[in-house]
Parts: structure tokens; sequence; C-alpha cells
């Protein structure tokens, strides 16, 4: 789902001759190219090394942002974490979760 | 080649009913409020007698009425409403909605003052404060030009180049509670003229699905509304070929400005809706006692036809503007500013003057007309020019 290969393009043309008539989206199932991560002004980083799995982070997270392979955590999708800092509030591990200013596209 | 059409004797409301009817909507929201609740409810008389299967929604508002339509024609069908004064007010919000997202609505306006105080009769109030909503607004001087308008209003509305919703307004009570003799078609004959509404994009193609109401953030929003402004610009072409249509139809023949002995006048005055009638009979008595004066009715207000009417009123030594409403704090009342707006761009310098009358169903006259047009040349050589004058209003 945060592969981005199957969700359509969406991006216009910007200008007014080519854009779709009245604001309205020509195509469906668009909601997936919308990555919400976009809004971020700080991110959660995650050091593997320190984190115990409890997966709190994952319960609490509004987002489904936590990335889970079976019953392990094993990353953050940055494509919809908009950076609420939840995850790293609920987080009782130390070291395992902690909120960096984003600076830019992510690594 | 004229169509089958019969002289029947409607109010302005039935005739407007008939018109909605006749134009086969798939979707009509109604809400009654005075003087517009003849029309709907009359419009209720054919579905419950099966003469229409129009889904008729009451709903319980007219904020609400808006909306349906505009849910409705988003889905792809032929969608209308009506409604008056303190209504279409509450329709605001919806109203700009319906324009920003193309959806070709027609709605009839049954114009009258919105209060405060209270008054259910006619003035342009409630038209006036739709008028940069981006609907196009065409008045009705009569029950049929009400018809008429409101018949074309579809295909206009509906053409693939316009794509924009239409409210065709009627002078509350003056012409939709009068009795009038005009000329109606049969319904095949509407059928076939307002044809079916095929939309390129609806709700309901689930072969192409699509969304309406997005978030547009300031990356596109302002190519959004350029986009209307072309349209609306735009719009005049199509709305020529299909009043063109109309009158090889039924013979009736009708432009964005509709001139009354204009070709000589030396002064004009300008009107907008029922008190045109009345005007004309006033530019007759005018020219008997010597002068020169004409009449130009503004038949199409949004696009506001301002070449058509600079080039109708720059040869004229003065222009008097009456306004059925106020435009309280601005300089002049709405159509003034606009003629003046029109004739300012053509670099056309017309002494000019405007009249505020017939508020709340005050009563305009022939003689006040003539009152306003034998004197519009002294008024307007020496007169305080910026003050808006009233015409009917005790002193």
């Amino acid at each position: 789902m945060t592969d981005g290969k199957s969700t359509p393009q969406l991006e216009w043309e910007r200008s007014w001759q080519k854009l779709p008539r009245g604001g309205s989206i020509p195509v469906g199932g668009t909601s997936r190219a919308y990555l919400t991560g976009g809004w971020r002004s700080s991110k959660p980083v995650w050091d593997a090394s320190a984190c115990s799995h409890c997966l709190l982070c994952w319960v609490y997270c509004p987002d489904s942002a936590i990335l889970l392979d079976g019953v392990k955590m094993v990353g953050i999708s940055y494509d919809y974490c908009k950076g609420c800092g939840v995850c790293v509030h609920e987080c009782p591990t130390e070291g395992a979760l902690a909120m960096v200013q984003d600076d830019g596209p992510d690594a | 080649m004229t169509a089958q059409s019969e002289r029947v004797a409607l109010t302005g409301n039935e005739a407007g009913a008939l018109a909605m009817r006749q134009s086969r909507p798939d979707v009509v929201a109604g809400y009654p409020i005075t003087p517009q609740t003849e029309l709907m409810q009359q419009f209720a008389q054919y579905v419950a007698d099966g003469a229409s299967d129009t889904e008729l929604i009451l709903v319980e508002s007219e904020h609400s009425a808006m909306s349906a339509v505009v849910g409705a024609a988003a889905t792809g069908v032929r969608a209308m409403t009506a409604t008056s004064a303190n209504g279409l007010a509450f329709m605001w919000e919806m109203l700009f909605i319906a324009a920003g997202y193309r959806l070709p609505i027609v709605m009839q306006l049954v114009s009258r003052s919105l209060g405060g105080p209270l008054n259910i009769h006619c003035d342009h109030s409630d038209a006036m404060g739709a008028r940069e909503t981006g609907w196009l607004q065409f008045f009705a001087e009569n029950a049929q030009e009400a018809y008429d308008n409101a018949l074309m209003a579809v295909r206009i509305a509906e053409h693939p180049e316009v794509l924009l919703p239409v409210m065709t307004v009627q002078d509350g009570f003056i012409t939709s509670h009068t009795t009038q003799v005009l000329e109606t078609l049969d319904d095949e004959t509407v059928s076939a003229f307002v044809g079916t509404y095929r939309p390129t994009d609806s709700l309901s193609n689930l072969a192409k699905p699509m969304t309406y109401g997005a978030i547009v953030l300031p990356d596109y929003y302002m190519e959004v509304k350029r986009q209307q402004v072309e349209a609306m610009d735009e719009a005049p072409r199509i709305v020529a070929l299909i009043e063109e249509e109309y009158a090889d139809l039924t013979g009736r023949r009708y432009e964005s400005l509709d001139p009354y002995r204009m070709d000589d006048a030396e002064s004009a005055i300008v009107v907008l809706g029922s008190a045109a009638g009345t005007g004309k009979d006033a530019v007759d008595l005018l020219r008997e006692q010597g002068h020169a004066v004409g009449l130009l009715k503004v038949r199409r207000f949004r696009p506001f036809p301002a070449e058509e009417v600079a080039q109708a009123l720059s040869h004229c030594s003065a222009v008097g503007v009456l306004d059925r409403s106020l435009a309280l704090g601005a300089p002049w009342g709405p159509l003034a500013s606009d003629v003046a707006s029109s004739l300012m761009r053509a670099r056309a310098n017309v002494p000019m003057l405007n009249y505020v009358y017939g508020l709340g169903g005050r009563d305009i006259t022939v003689s006040d007309i003539v009152g306003v047009g034998s004197g519009l040349m002294q008024d307007a050589s020496d007169g305080p020019k910026a003050a808006v004058r009233y015409v009917g209003v005790h002193e």
C-alpha cells in the first residue's frame, strides 16, 4: 500500500486550461496517491536495537504508519506519518523512538 | 416555421411550473416560500397527478433544496429548484458550490425583497445578492419571457461549453401572480428542444469513477477559478446560438439586451424585469411630449453584456439607470454600477444618474418613469451626479 506502484497519478499540469473542470478529480481511487505525510514538520525516528517490540506505538498511531512484519515492528511509513508524536509519547522504552525536525524529503 | 403552440392564460408562476414540467427534470427539490410557493405547488400537483415523473424531493429548507440539486446534478441528472428572497439568501453557500463544481442546475427565482423589515413583495435584492456567485441570470419582463427563459436555461446550462448553473428571474407578484396570455409549446416540442442531458463526467458513471468536492489547495485553486471566469466569458456565444435556435422554433427572438426606441434616443433609461413594460409605455408618452428618450432592458444580467450596453448607450447625452434594490454603502445601485463600469471600460463618458424604485413592492407607474425620463437631460447636466435618487419615496 505504501509502494505507490498502483496509485493513480495526482499531478496535473498547472495551467488553468488543462486542469480538470471545476476542481473535480476525473479518476477513481485517488486517496492512495494522497500521501498525508507531506504535512509533517517533525518526524519520529526509530532505533531498532533499542526497540522492545511492545507495539504500543502501533496501537496508538492514528495513521497506521507503524509498519509491522508479523509481530515485530520494522519501521515507520513516512508516506502517511503526520508527525503527531503519539508513538514517541507512548513508547515505554528509552531510546527506541525520538522526534526530530523533518527538514525535507524522507531519506 | 414555428412549432405547435397554444395561447393560454397563466400566471408567471404557472408558466414557470409548466416550463419546469415540460423540460423533464430528473430531480426537483422544493421548498415553498412566498411568492414562489404557487410555482412549486403547481409542479407538485403535476407530479401528484402523474403528469410528471420527476423525483420531487420535499426538503426542510432552501439550503437543503440547493444541496439536494447539487448532489443530484453531480450524479449526472437534470436537476432544478425554485425560490424567492430569504430562501435564496439561505442557499448562498450552496450557490457557490453549484457554480464552482460547474453543475448545470436551473433555478427559477421569483424575486422578492430581503427583510428586515419583513416584506413579501417584489424587489431585486435577492437576485442582486446572488449576482456574483457564478450563476448566469436572466430577468423576465413578463410571464411569456419567464416561460421562454426557463426553457432556454436548460439548454444553456447543460451545453458542454458552458456547464454553469442558470437562474431565471421573474418579479414576485407582479409577474408571478398576474394572469397573462402567453404562447406555450407542446410537450413534444419542448422535449425535442431541451433534449436529453448527457454529462461527460458524473458520479454515477461507474465505468469512469470520479470525485466532486475534493479540497483544492493554493497550488491549484486559482486556476480552477480562472476556468470558471473563462466559462462565464464564453457563455454569451453559446447563449446567442440557443436564443437563435429558440427564435427559429417559436418566432420569439431574445438577446442579452432589449432596446426600445433607442436608435435615435438622446437619453436612455436602463431597467431590469417587469418595469421594462411600464418603461416602454412611458417612453411612448415621452416621445409624444417631444423627449427623445429610449429604453434599454437588460435581459441577461449575468454575465453582464458590458460591450453591448456601452455600445447601446455611448451615443446618448444622458442615461438614467433604474435599480430595484439598494447597494447599501456602495456609490450606486448594482445595475447602475455595472452600466457605469461598462461605459468606463469602453471609455464612453456619458452623464449618468441612478434612481432606486419599487423597493418592497412599491408601485412603479408610467408617470413615475415619465418623470425620470422628462428630467433626465436637465438632471444629468446640472444635478448632483453622485447621489442616488429615489422614485416614489414619501418625503
